[in-house]
């Protein structure tokens, strides 16, 4: 009898199977995915979960007895019944095994089908149809910072580089080729000579051993020449981190509607970068006639009275950046969403900031105009006549009244900046 | 106390080795139980998840299915709504079980009583398992399978070896055969069958064939056709593998591994209650026996009794997680009451079971059972009616034509038989398969594929998964396939056709 721990066999054995079933099921997970993330918060949107697919596609048939037909059962536990008894037919069909919910015995039935997806999984599905990639490997070559990257070894270089493995196995080799006398043997000829009695094999015995020490002091155990130090090369190395400007006016005139809309376009940003960076950062940002950082549940969920200045949600963001986001470290996303109702003293003041400071250090700069559905179609605002009458690169624009816009207005919005500001 | 094996729950490596040379002393020497050697791999829980979507094979070819089956069962283990099983053990040799690391020491002397030589000794004696599965075999088809499925892919892309599976799957149990006769028979008739074609294409003259005569050729009687692919044929995937005109080699190839493992496992499926029974018997009467030595104390005694009873607890048909009958129940109370019959019959057991009341030889009757019988013929030989009694058992009928069910009999002397005849039926799978056969083909004509399912007491297919499987036999076919269900008059019910799709 062998016991055998498979324990440490590599996990993970049903990982391509998986992968296969999800390619299978790819439309209704989709759907599923999109259904169940309308209901998250932004931070939460990247998380996997468990979601409900109809089985329709995924089913696996075979021929199966339906319901019809006469059928019998042996049940156990009889209490009170004797020979001839008659029971009502249970609601929803008698004993056969059929097509309805519940028959459990695969095939037929068209039950919901669970299942739990990881964090990757989920947004995969999420930005399935977005058709991003091209712009992300556009963004990947601009958003770099200077690195050292390892590329083979060189014979100078300083101490700190030494790669030790590397110089031990030239000196070894070096030694085996020069045939330098091992530690060994010179320990056995100094043994072998102080058990010699016999004069003449005591000289013979001195001259072997001092020959073997002659060569091993000639030939050094580490030589200059076997050095070897790691060879770095200056190579540009993508930043992987960003930072999302949530950027909200929440002054009296905009409503919860407005708000949701506003949330549910942060949420794709947030989603859509985290996808990209190793890690992501959101700032909220919200403002009247001043602006100040909150956190997330006040940002959504609190009301202020005041007038509306954007320029102050423009230089608090400016402020930040200084104070926490260099540069050269963060990638810079913002994402505006107002009603557009700014006070006419300001627009002046807000457009120079977008067009001279916030425009040349952020990667994309987004504005959503939000609005109530009854008012679709009216005249443009204020603040959107003003970001309009920019210079480009100019925020992307977009007005949206209802949520169910947002999905192709971010959609349109990334490809749009594709085709105008970056032609292929 | 130095005796006991393990103290506690936990357990080594060592453990292990001294209580398998102790189960072994009692399962072999005081049982006489007949193993292969034996491969006990201790696996985690992720483990188990992987072995159960492979029908607990070790290794298998990839499909979608299972990374399904993955999905279904890890919900359900991480939801808590049901505990992984403690084992898994595969019909090999050398037969492996699996066991979970997480399984205190006296679990996992239970499983290796249970797995490694109950389920171990009914795979090797039984006789249908002897007929049917090639335990030295598997291992080594399993990796050839998983190889080849693989290779296929690569050549030929996943899509189409997806399309073939896919069809092959949902055959899959009309993929075996039943009695192993025909299958000897199908072979010879086979080779005539190339004979006769040989014959015919080496004697073969143009000068006979002359256009106006071309209307008048015959087609081949309808008894030739049968003759010619052995008609009326009830393994489908068999008929398709060696017939069907349009499949690549390879696609043949992909069935027949297909058609295998659905032969592999269809002993599983007749011997449930005898198989999880043998099993169930030989861990109780190890246990006993290991307590009573003196080798395990008092607590792990108490920890298996419970295990065990949780087990073969069956509820009754009220009961809201009743989900039919439980096969270790009926199986372990079967057994138990085969021993009872053999040391302290009663007047009632001498009279329905004359060859083994009395006879004191119970571990011989029984190891003679669980080589012979399978679990219809089992049931409808040697459920008593004492047990009828215990389990309060009664056949409840369910015939449209009434407008209510009918309980038709009960645990009383009238109604022994036709609860046990009935039990016997509800394990037999020509009853529980659709009868589902190939009567005809039209090779001259538009090659269309004729099968039959003989509707037995009005049961008809359902629906929606038949026209399913119609499709799929019809991209294997390659041409139109007619599904027609035949009832007890011969007259046509309902009628499905499927034409391949383009791949």
């Amino acid at each position: 009898m062998d016991v055998i721990d498979r324990r440490l066999n590599p996990t993970g054995k049903s990982l391509p199977n998986r992968q296969r079933f999800l390619r299978r099921a790819r439309k209704v997970i989709r759907e599923a995915v999109r259904e169940a993330s309308a209901d998250r918060s932004i931070r939460e949107t990247g998380e996997g979960g468990v979601i409900v697919i109809p089985t329709g596609g995924i089913d696996e048939p075979r021929f199966r007895l339906g319901a019809k037909g006469s059928h019998e059962r042996v049940l156990p536990g009889n209490r009170e019944f004797v020979e001839g008894d008659r029971l009502p037919r249970p609601q929803g069909g008698g004993l056969g095994e059929g097509e309805g919910p519940g028959a459990g015995r695969g095939g037929g039935g068209e039950d919901d089908f669970q299942i739990a997806l990881s964090a990757s999984e989920f947004l995969d599905f999420f930005l399935e149809d977005l058709e991003l990639p091209d712009l992300e490997r556009r963004k990947l070559s601009k958003t770099e910072t200077a690195g050292m990257r390892r590329v083979g070894f060189t014979t100078t270089g300083s101490p700190m580089n030494l790669a030790v493995t590397r110089t031990m196995r030239n000196a070894l080799s070096r030694r085996i080729a020069l045939r330098r006398p091992k530690f060994d043997e010179i320990s056995v000829a100094e043994s072998a000579l102080e058990e010699a009695g016999d004069p003449e094999a005591r000289s013979r015995l001195d001259t072997e051993l001092a020959a073997l020490k002659q060569r091993s002091r000639a030939i050094p155990y580490i030589d200059p020449i076997d050095l070897r130090f790691r060879r770095l090369e200056p190579a540009p190395r993508p930043i992987a981190q960003a930072v999302v400007f949530c950027l909200m006016d929440v002054s009296g005139s905009m409503s919860q509607h407005m708000k949701d809309i506003a949330k549910r376009f942060f949420m794709l940003l947030y989603v859509f970068l985290t996808k990209r960076y190793k890690h992501v950062e959101v700032v909220f940002i919200r403002h009247t006639d001043e602006a100040k950082e909150v956190d997330e549940d006040t940002f959504f969920h609190s009301r202020e009275t005041g007038g509306t200045r954007v320029s102050t949600a423009l230089s608090e963001m400016l402020r930040i950046v200084e104070d926490r986001y260099p540069r050269a470290d963060w990638n810079i996303y913002v994402a505006q969403a107002s009603d557009g109702d700014n006070e006419p003293g300001d627009n002046a003041m807000a457009a120079a900031l977008m067009q001279e400071r916030i425009m040349p250090i952020s990667q994309y700069v987004a504005y959503l105009e939000v609005d109530e559905p009854h008012r679709h179609g009216m005249a443009r605002s204020s603040l959107w006549r003003t970001y309009e009458s920019l210079k480009s690169p100019a925020p992307a624009m977009r007005r949206v009244t209802s949520r169910q816009e947002i999905y192709p207005v971010f959609r349109e919005l990334f490809k749009r900046r594709l085709a105008e500001s970056e032609p292929a | 106390m130095s005796d006991l094996l393990y103290q506690g729950g936990d357990w080594s490596y060592d453990t292990i080795q001294r209580v398998y040379a102790e189960v072994e002393k009692i399962a072999v020497g005081e049982l006489g139980l007949e193993v292969y050697p034996n491969r006990i791999e201790v696996i985690t829980s992720e483990q188990m998840l992987d072995a159960y979507a492979s029908s607990g094979l070790p290794i298998f070819y990839g499909h979608w299915s299972f990374g399904k089956r993955f999905a279904t069962h890890e919900q359900i283990y991480r939801k808590g709504w049901s505990n992984l099983a403690y084992e898994i053990v595969i019909n090999s040799n050398p037969c492996i079980s699996y066991i979970m690391e997480g399984n205190s020491a006296t679990m996992q002397t239970l499983v290796i009583a249970h797995a490694a030589f109950g389920h171990n000794h009914f795979f090797r004696n039984n006789q249908i398992f002897k007929e049917w599965t090639d335990a030295a075999g598997i291992l080594d088809y399993l990796e050839y399978a998983k190889g080849y499925v693989a290779r296929c892919e690569e050549r030929h892309g996943e899509a189409a070896v997806e399309r073939v599976l896919d069809a092959a799957h949902a055959l899959m149990d009309q993929g075996v055969h039943r009695s192993p006769k025909r299958r000897h028979d199908l072979k010879s008739e086979q080779a005539k069958w190339r004979e006769r074609r040989r014959y015919a294409e080496a004697s073969y003259n143009e000068l006979w064939r002359t256009l106006p005569h071309a209307k008048k050729r015959e087609r081949p009687a309808l008894a030739e056709i049968e003759t010619k692919f052995n008609l009326p044929e009830e393994n489908l995937l068999y008929f398709i593998e060696k017939f069907a005109p349009r499949l690549k080699p390879w696609q043949r190839e992909i069935i027949r591994i297909v058609r295998l493992m659905g032969q592999y496992f269809y002993p599983q499926r007749q011997t449930k209650v005898m198989n999880e029974g043998a099993a169930t018997f030989t861990h109780y009467a190890v246990m006993n026996r290991l307590h009573e030595k003196g080798l395990i104390d008092d607590g792990a005694y108490l920890e298996f009794l419970t295990s065990h009873t949780n087990v073969v607890s069956q509820p009754t048909f009220e009961e809201k997680h009743y989900s039919g009958i439980n096969p270790y129940s009926l199986g372990f109370a079967m057994m138990r009451d085969i021993e009872r019959i053999c040391l302290a019959p009663t007047a009632e057991d001498r009279d329905w079971f004359p060859d083994i009341a009395g006879r004191n030889d119970a571990m011989g009757v029984m190891r003679q059972i669980w080589a012979d019988y399978r679990d219809e013929s089992f049931i409808s030989q040697y459920l008593s009616p004492r047990l009828i009694r215990e389990f309060r058992m009664f056949r409840l009928v369910d015939d449209p034509a009434e407008a209510d069910l009918r309980v038709d009999a009960i645990h009383d002397e009238r109604g022994y038989r036709r609860v046990r005849r009935a039990l016997a039926r509800e394990y037999d799978l020509s009853r529980i398969d659709p009868a589902i056969e190939v009567v005809g083909v039209d090779f001259e004509g538009d090659r269309r594929l004729i099968v039959h399912h003989n509707v037995v007491e009005g049961r008809q297919l359902s629906a929606a998964a038949c026209a399913k499987v119609v499709q799929h036999m019809a991209n294997l076919w390659g041409y139109e396939v007619v599904l027609k269900e035949i009832d007890g008059s011969g007259d046509c019910i309902k009628e499905f056709s499927g034409e391949p799709e383009p791949a």
